[in-house]
């Protein structure tokens, strides 16, 4: 069989399989700073900084964003942030959920501040992007699209909003509808 | 498949443009750094947070959250104000390593990698 491979054929085989590792290195999850479009690949910097592959590789995964569950990440020990630099820093933390938007188009939203305060202080979003009374809060996808609101994090350093399903997961026909006021 | 159609088909997924994507997150500064001769500053999200919670720059540190709210100067970092709260060369490297944190390619725009879309920006 080999002996009537034609070279062609063979120059062919190896040109698919540099394709094919080439098309591999194209869609391994995080790209290396000098190929990233925003470092300059003739910095100093490039040997010395920190590649997100090795840095996120082992962190648990994720499907958007920096493929990684940063949540998880805190959660699973695998990472441990620092709370706070000055000692009179108050760290809080709040189990509670809220449930949002309900009865809309979409399912009902859950917040859970546990998530939120697990890496942000109350001040980061109260008062000023939200207010702490329930229900004094308007929410608008377009808004928050628009980076305002929720959008402030998510879509640029949160999970981004292409994961609708995240924020809106509670279907409405399991929440008691109350007498409308 | 003929020979030709085999090459062809391997070159063009050999060749195929992929679109360089740096890491969600991270945020091109060059509101100074072009006009004073050196690279922009990348800043890396990701890096930042295996270490700090949010908190501790957005809150302790008084760092705006929307991108390009933030107006850095170095004599500000040198005086231990921002980003000179750590890098300082107790906790990070200090201000004297300017190629680490100017790191990007001349010319770039500032802002943030991310947005409504994975790939691309919305109003950022």
């Amino acid at each position: 069989m080999a002996q009537h491979m034609h070279s062609w054929s063979r120059w062919a085989a190896a040109v698919v399989l540099l394709a094919m590792a080439t098309a591999f290195a194209a869609t391994s999850l995080w790209t290396r700073l000098e190929e990233d479009g925003v470092h300059d690949a003739h910095s100093p910097a490039i040997g010395l900084l920190q590649q997100p592959g090795d840095a996120l590789g082992t962190l648990p995964r994720d499907s958007a964003g920096n493929q990684v569950s940063w949540v998880r990440a805190i959660d699973s020990g695998a990472i441990n942030p620092r709370t706070n630099l000055l000692p009179q820093t108050e760290v809080r933390l709040r189990d509670d959920e809220l449930i949002i938007a309900k009865f809309g188009s979409m399912p009902a939203v859950k917040f859970p501040h546990r998530q939120h305060t697990l890496w942000l202080a109350c001040e980061n979003c109260h008062e000023h992007l939200f207010k702490s009374e329930a229900g004094a809060n308007k929410f608008s996808m377009t808004a928050i699209l628009n980076g305002e609101q929720c959008g402030l994090c998510h879509g640029a350093v949160a999970f981004p909003l292409t994961e609708c399903n995240r924020c809106h997961s509670v279907s409405n026909a399991s929440l008691q509808r109350r007498a409308a006021p | 498949m003929k020979p030709p159609a085999a090459i062809g088909l391997a070159a063009l997924l050999a060749l195929a443009p992929t679109a360089p994507q740096a890491e969600y997150g991270d945020v091109v500064l060059n509101r100074h750094s072009d006009k004073a001769g050196v690279r922009p500053v990348v800043f890396p999200h990701w890096f930042h947070r295996i270490r700090f919670r949010c908190n501790v720059c957005h809150q302790e540190l008084g760092f705006k959250m929307r991108a390009g709210a933030n107006d850095m100067l170095m004599t500000d970092i040198i005086d231990g104000k921002l980003c000179g709260m750590c890098h300082n060369e107790r906790i990070a490297w200090g201000p004297d390593r300017c190629d680490l944190c100017h790191s990007g390619k001349p010319g770039l725009p500032s802002g943030i990698i991310g947005g409504a879309q994975t790939s691309g920006p919305g109003r950022w």
